[in-house]
């Protein structure tokens, strides 16, 4: 009797408990691999920060405390690279939002082949980095690249501007590349933002008059500005990330001049295989990442309730 | 008369700036597709231009440089990444749009931070580790490095997917005599097909693109194409028109990918921006 009342009791109890721990279940395997290939690297990434780890002298990996930290805050390139992180950021992504804003609000009127338009605006967000480095290299090229023949041809440069092998403008012409490559997102993001006001707001304000200017201010702007937000946020994270493109047209030269921090961390640990010097680069570059970070989930976590 | 009107106005204010804009877009990519079509020692005399156009720079691709083995690693590397992005995310993404439970918040959270910590930060740990592993260039080691951007985007699309469809579905073939995850193979995923196949092919597209990884943890074994075009310049002296050609060639796959599923992937992705 006892026998059946637990053997009847004990499948209602563990289904009850299948039930709870089926989630989680569900969620393992991609939990615990994430664990293994992103969480236990940073981990790792913060431990030879304070250590000295060079790659080819395996046996003097000692423990150092801050001693990294101290000497990149001594370190002129460090500072050198934060600056151009600065400029990069801030040059960046306001060029991107400007063009992508026109772009959108131009894909948002009526014309015949605006579905052709639309499909080849992204085309830039497609292409492999290293294609699309190169591709500028090319177009920047001091003998042969089709800028200066073009700038000449109109009289705008008297003689030919080696872009890329000039300090003072490497900076710059990698910033136009990544505008070029970036703005399609912003336009992509703005649209659907702005397809998402409803057309009787316009109608209302015209009848009452308001100029297009105004309608732009006051109905467009404020419709979008959740989506701006979160585009500029999404965004500069990302272009701050971005070593790809830098590495492939300049690899940070000449000199320092197109050195960004998280550039900076790679080169050391590629080339002088310094991984403790590098980590330790790394980490203060996403301390202040973690910023922007915190900013952007407070945003969606506001939107989302 | 006023149609005729308008439709200059239109011409001028929208469609003249589109076009702009357009030639602003597509211009480097033309430029760089005229290049490789011209003869290379033509090309530093004449300059670029359709007139003796050529595919001499893709035949010295393929038959000197040996392309083809570089497009093979790439694919068997995104096609890798592929299939361990969506196996380990769709039983995930079930139990994130199904289920509350305690931690549901942080670890979605958790997924959406990993894509947004600097690469570096994990290049260089991945390289320790798959020293020591011996993993380095091999293509495992290229998976698992892609895998760490992928998981997480796949979590986060399949989950938005799959809260398109209506609980009730699953309910009702739980009432039919389904599990759950018997309702999961049989209702909810035939019907976001649509989602696994454009999540699936945007995993390919960023695998197949993806350079930093592939030069630290790749090798002379296992080189994708990203990493080869590269090379290019290093092996031989700057020769534009087989770079060109090799940019065009490593650049097309990802390209038409993303045309054919451009629509549905950016509805998903701008969908989470617009509402949150």
């Amino acid at each position: 009797m006892t026998m059946t009342m637990t053997a009847s009791e004990w499948p209602s109890s563990r289904a009850a408990l299948a039930k709870r721990v089926l989630p989680y279940a569900l969620l393992s395997p991609a939990v615990i691999v994430t664990l293994a290939i992103v969480f236990f690297p940073m981990l790792q990434a913060a431990w030879m920060s304070l250590h000295d780890y060079v790659l080819w002298k395996p046996n003097a990996i000692s423990f150092v405390g801050l001693k990294n930290f101290f000497a990149a805050f001594n370190d002129e390139v460090f500072w050198i690279s934060l600056k151009h992180t600065v400029i990069w950021i801030g040059l960046t992504i306001p060029s991107q939002l400007l063009l992508g804003l026109i772009t959108a609000l131009l894909l948002n009127q009526e014309f015949p082949w605006r579905p052709l338009a639309r499909a080849l605006i992204i085309i830039p967000w497609a292409l492999p980095s290293v294609v699309i480095g190169l591709m500028w290299v090319w177009i920047y090229d001091s003998n042969y690249g089709i800028l200066n023949d073009f700038l000449l041809r109109m009289n705008i440069i008297q003689d030919s501007v080696p872009w890329l092998a000039d300090p003072d403008t490497a900076l710059y012409a990698i910033i136009l590349t990544l505008t070029w490559q970036g703005f399609p997102f912003f336009a992509v993001m703005i649209l659907a933002g702005l397809q998402s006001i409803p057309k009787s707001y316009y109608e209302a304000a015209s009848i009452d008059g308001a100029s297009k200017w105004r309608q732009f201010w006051h109905i467009t702007l404020p419709g979008i500005s959740g989506v701006l937000v979160t585009a500029v946020l999404l965004r500069t994270i990302w272009v701050a990330n971005s070593i790809d493109v830098i590495y492939v047209m300049t690899g940070g030269g000449p000199g320092y001049s197109t050195y960004t921090l998280p550039l900076y961390a790679f080169v050391k640990a590629r080339t002088n295989l310094d991984f403790g010097y590098g980590s330790s680069l790394a980490v203060l570059f996403t301390i202040m990442l973690l910023g922007v970070v915190v900013v952007y989930l407070r945003k969606v976590g506001k939107d989302t309730k | 008369m006023v149609s005729h009107k308008s439709k200059l106005r239109r011409f001028l204010t929208v469609e003249l700036p589109m076009v702009v804009i357009l030639l602003f877009t597509l211009g480097p990519y033309l430029w760089m597709m005229l290049t490789s079509l011209t003869q290379e020692d033509k090309l530093f005399t004449q300059g670029p231009s359709l007139i003796g156009a050529t595919f001499e720079n893709y035949i010295r691709l393929f038959e000197t440089v040996g392309f083809l083995d570089n497009m093979i690693t790439s694919f068997i590397v995104a096609a890798g990444t592929v299939v361990v992005g969506l196996t380990l995310s769709v039983t995930a993404a079930y139990s994130f749009s199904r289920f509350r439970f305690f931690g549901k918040k942080y670890l979605l959270t958790q997924f959406l931070i990993i894509n947004m910590f600097p690469i570096v930060l994990l290049i260089l740990p991945l390289f320790v580790l798959m020293r020591v592993l011996g993993l380095l260039d091999t293509h495992l080691a290229l998976i698992i490095a892609n895998s760490t951007v992928a998981i997480p985007f796949s979590v986060w699309m399949m989950t938005s997917y799959i809260n398109g469809i209506p609980k009730s579905l699953d309910e009702a073939a739980m009432t039919d005599g389904c599990s759950r995850l018997g309702a999961l193979r049989r209702v909810v995923l035939p019907l976001c097909m649509p989602g696994i196949v454009a999540t699936g092919i945007y995993i390919f597209i960023t695998a197949w693109n993806e350079y930093l990884y592939a030069l630290s943890l790749g090798g002379s074994n296992v080189r994708p194409i990203t990493v080869a075009i590269q090379t290019l310049i290093g092996e031989y002296e700057v020769q534009w028109g087989l770079l060109t050609s090799g940019g065009i060639v490593g650049a097309l796959p990802a390209t038409i990918l993303f045309l054919i599923v451009q629509k549905r992937l950016i509805s998903g992705m701008t969908q989470g921006a617009v509402k949150g």
